[in-house]
């Protein structure tokens, strides 16, 4: 996929930042409004594909140096870690915690594991679908 | 966690650095690091023995999964005492045996004394543990480490047969264990054997009892080698002598008799159990000194008598069982002695017996009676005890064996008691079986070491052996003796056993070398005089073996049916998983709708009620039709493109369908996935013809019906589920809970990342998992495939 595109590849350098930003607010968002990591892995990935649609794949792994089979591997430590951090406490597996934190500047931040959890279904999400696009994507080379 | 459950997990403990020292210290042979565990392991045990002949019985629990009644529970009395001791001690005996009779040079010493103390260890834990399930995950590693075991020289093929021969048989019956612990676990709500004995009498007319029984003496069966599941012992024989002799003869093939004594208390109200204990039994005993006979390696004699002897201790606690079902329990108590008495003679003669069959191989190269002979100048120690093993399996004065013999005849002889017609049965076999177990026993050891001796057979030139490999079966012959002669000295260890075995009775147990002129001494003066007869006639009645048709035998039953059944699942196999998706999922399909409509229909299911139903919007329809006719137009396209876009515009309106029926998060998930797969389809499309197919699109009948089924079963199981409310939705819980108690407002969110978060966790497991397996299918493939990119 060689042809230039210049509308665009030009589109995709303002877009891009856009979904980016967007996902990650969907992700933060996720515990009042809709949202979550499911869909802001899934947005990020979706900003990802529209630079290697725009570009083309070797673009996208210079950018993004980044072995997608590891960030699954990362998201599932950090999934399965949140699980286990509760055993520590003497809680069955999996148990949340939650609480309001008081930060300078910031302000006061609600705060929650489920948190860290979502950010491993983030990760695993993320990385499984990329790295699913770049293996069949990357398979002509 | 007590000391108790310590010395159950030592062996597991040290197996693990067992690897690093044989690594690392190459110049002591490894065993001389293992020994020690079970002679401390034996020490203290033994200082058991005083507190359970004061029937003080140690009980020490460690929690493990106490929500569903299993917990690692210890418990030592009499027969587990018992058995603790022959495993620790014939241990200490077998590994010390080892340590001469297995090169340091030549073998893989790490693994052989992994294995050993992974089954020490496993052992200890099946005659411990109180409770079923720990019991049972014990039992299955003895298997396990068995089949390591006979396995230990696998690039033999008869090694590697003989290994899955008993694990099959032995696992099968582990299974049919499982079983029956689980049925027995439904009468009674506990795993506990100490409580499950508390309750035996309440259980016994469950509908669920027989089935259980069965299940356990199944275990029990094929585990101790019962006819006809005997066929694993003798090819079980390619491990090496050691395991043989542990194993084999002195400790795991008697985990069934141990099963069959423990759960004696709780079955033996029944009379299926003593008759199928008996019948069985006597049949093994005779079966197996009858087989023995016509074997020419000594190891196989060994094997098929190790069968009988198993056989004899089953029928006699069968017997023994009969004590609680017909007056004079006093008769047949003496069975229920004479079997625990037995069983631990049997582990010193017999472990004896095969060390000697070891030292004989190991110096003259072979096991083959046709080929030795005339060893006893050569080896005049080896020969000393062969005669002492011999002669207290056969049953002679003045050894051990005599005793138990004598024993299990008064026994057999008392059986005449039980009122039916053809008890005098029972006597007989046990006499003809005694003759026979006389006839081998005077093979092995007069083939062996008188006769001609023909050294041109050999592989060596034979000598005595070294004082290292001769000091086990030293000492376990002159337990064969001392026993023999100062019986009384074992009775703190036999008593308790046996009152946990009967707990209702009170045994008081004398056992002496002269009991008069009586029935038992004129059944053995008997024994030895027809079986010298018979011995020096060999070669004349030796033709009856020719006479059993080799077709019937068992051996070609079970090799039949495991060809035929490797046959037919590679045949299953190849013509199910056809490698086309096309076929997978008609088969998935059709299974789905089948079941599914079927037990609708069965169970008479189907309700269609219009009750709370929202009206039709004008949006709705607008956007079902779209799907409808997207639907039924990829049908029609030809072009790829279009089919691609099709499809993305049936996943679009499906988010807009979720729009409208306010739900957000799905809507915007759907929205973003099916932007991401009709990209990706676009990808995968470059690689494709842009065509689907020159021909105009065939009409496939059984593809329509699959269809037009699923479509249908989706319909109705909708319909119906719409309208039965069998119980209140879950919803109302998630919507009182969700800010209080995971403090968040998105109640989907909430949901998978908290309520129901395990469920989030496998399913990112199986993505990433998913993401592996298309990794692996396109960058490994065997044509055009490149090296795995490392960036």
């Amino acid at each position: 996929m060689k042809t230039s595109n210049v509308i665009l590849q030009s589109m995709t350098k303002v877009l891009l930042f856009l979904i980016m930003i967007f996902s990650i607010y969907i992700f933060f968002a996720g515990h009042y409004t809709p949202g979550g990591g499911f869909v802001g892995g899934l947005l990020t990935s979706g900003a990802i594909l529209l630079l290697l649609l725009a570009y083309d794949l070797q673009t996208v792994r210079n950018i993004l140096p980044v072995n997608f089979l590891y960030m699954v591997a990362v998201g599932l430590v950090f999934a399965i870690g949140t699980g286990v951090g509760s055993l520590i406490f003497d809680k069955p597996f999996l148990t949340h915690a939650f609480g309001d934190i008081h930060v300078p500047i910031l302000g006061e931040l609600h705060l929650h594991t489920a948190t860290l959890f979502d950010l491993g279904v983030y990760l695993v999400v993320v990385g499984v679908t990329m790295s699913i696009i770049q293996t069949i994507g990357g398979d002509d080379e | 966690m007590s000391l108790l459950h310590l010395a159950i997990i030592a062996p597991f403990i040290i197996a693990v650095f067992v690897p690093l020292i044989y690594k690392h210290i190459k110049s002591v042979h490894t065993g001389w690091f293992i020994l020690p565990l079970p002679i401390l392991l034996f020490a203290y045990f033994s200082s058991y023995i005083s507190k359970t002949a004061n029937k003080q019985v140690t009980m020490e629990s460690f929690s493990w999964i106490s929500s569903l009644g299993i917990d690692f529970t210890v418990k030592v009395d009499g027969l587990g005492l018992l058995f603790a001791l022959l495993i620790t001690g014939i241990g200490s005996l077998v590994i010390l045996y080892s340590i001469y009779y297995l090169s340091k040079q030549r073998e893989k010493l790490n693994t052989f004394y992994v294995y050993l103390l992974l089954f020490m260890g496993a052992m200890l834990g099946v005659v411990l543990s109180d409770n079923l399930i720990v019991l049972y995950a014990f039992w299955e590693l003895t298997s396990f480490s068995s089949f390591l075991l006979i396995g230990y020289w696998y690039n033999r093929e008869k090694s590697r047969y003989g290994a899955q021969k008993s694990m099959i048989i032995t696992v099968l019956g582990g299974l049919a264990m499982l079983g029956g612990i689980i049925l027995l676990y439904n009468m009674t709500g506990t795993f506990s054997i100490t409580e499950i004995v508390a309750q035996a009498d309440t259980i016994i007319n469950h509908p669920l009892f027989v089935a259980a029984l069965l299940c356990i003496l199944l275990g029990a069966f094929t585990k101790s080698a019962q006819f006809p599941f005997h066929i694993w012992l003798p090819d079980a024989m390619e491990a090496p002598t050691p395991v043989s002799a542990y194993l084999h003869s002195a400790t795991m093939v008697k985990a069934g008799i141990y099963l069959v004594a423990r759960m004696s208390p709780v079955f033996a109200e029944h009379t299926l159990w003593m008759g199928l204990i008996i019948a069985f039994g006597l049949f093994t005993l005779f079966w197996g000194s009858f087989s023995a006979v016509k074997q020419t390696d000594l190891k196989s004699i060994l094997a098929f008598s190790t069968v009988s002897q198993l056989g004899l201790i089953m029928s006699l606690l069968g017997v023994g069982a009969a004590a609680l079902h017909f007056d004079h329990p006093e008769y047949f108590m003496v069975a229920t002695t004479a079997a625990i008495f037995h069983l631990m003679n049997h582990a010193t003669f017999k472990g004896s017996l095969f060390m000697v069959v070891g030292i004989v191989d190991h110096e003259t190269g072979t096991r083959d009676i046709r080929k030795l002979g005339g060893l006893m100048n050569l080896m005049p120690i080896t020969f000393t005890i062969a005669i002492i093993g011999t002669f207290a399996m056969a049953g002679l004065p003045p050894f051990n064996g005599f005793l138990s013999k004598e024993m299990f005849f008064t026994g057999m002889i008392n059986a005449l008691h039980m009122d039916f017609d053809w008890s005098i049965i029972i006597p007989v076999i046990a006499w003809i079986a005694s003759v026979f177990t006389f006839i081998y026993s005077m093979i092995l050891v007069f083939k062996t070491f008188t006769g001609k001796y023909q050294p041109e057979k050999l592989e060596k030139k034979p000598h005595e052996a070294p004082i290292g490999m001769l000091i086990s079966p030293i000492i376990l012959a002159s337990l064969v003796i001392v026993i023999g002669i100062f019986p009384n000295i074992v009775k703190p260890i036999l008593v308790p056993a046996i009152e946990t075995i009967m707990p209702m009775y009170e045994f008081d147990v004398h056992i002496s070398m002269w009991h008069g002129f009586n029935t038992e001494l004129f059944m053995t003066i008997g024994v030895i005089v027809v079986g010298v007869l018979m011995y020096l006639g060999l070669n004349k009645w030796r033709g009856i073996y020719g006479i059993f048709p080799e077709k019937l035998a068992l051996n070609r039953f079970y090799d039949g049916l495991l060809d035929s059944m490797h046959k037919g699942s590679y045949s299953l196999n190849r013509n199910v998983m056809s490698g086309s998706i096309n076929h997978y999922l008609s088969y998935m399909f059709i299974f789905m709708v089948v079941l599914i409509i079927g037990s609708l229909f069965g169970q008479n299911a189907f309700t269609f009620s219009t009750d709370n139903l929202a009206p039709i919007e004008f949006y709705e329809v607008i956007l079902t039709l779209i799907v409808a006719v997207s639907s039924i137009a990829l049908l029609f396209v030809k072009s790829r493109i279009v089919s691609i876009l099709l499809t993305g515009t049936i996943g679009y309106m499906v988010s807009l369908l979720f729009i409208v029926f306010r739900a957000p998060d799905l809507a915007l998930t759907q929205l973003v996935i099916e932007t991401i797969s009709v990209s990706l389809f676009l990808l995968c499309f470059y690689h494709l013809p842009k065509k689907l197919t020159d021909d105009p699109m065939p009409v496939k009948v059984r593809n329509a019906v699959i269809s037009v089924g699923v479509g249908l079963f989706v319909i109705l199981v909708g319909l119906t589920a719409h309208s039965t409310k069998l119980f209140d939705s879950i919803s109302q819980y998630y919507i009182e809970n969700t800010y209080s108690e995971a403090a968040g407002k998105n109640m989907v969110n909430v949901i998978l990342v908290d309520f129901r978060g395990f469920d989030t966790m496998f399913e990112i497991a199986v993505l990433g998992i998913a993401a592996l397996a298309i990794f692996g299918l396109i960058k490994l493939r065997r044509n055009g495939g490149k090296k795995i990119e490392n960036k």
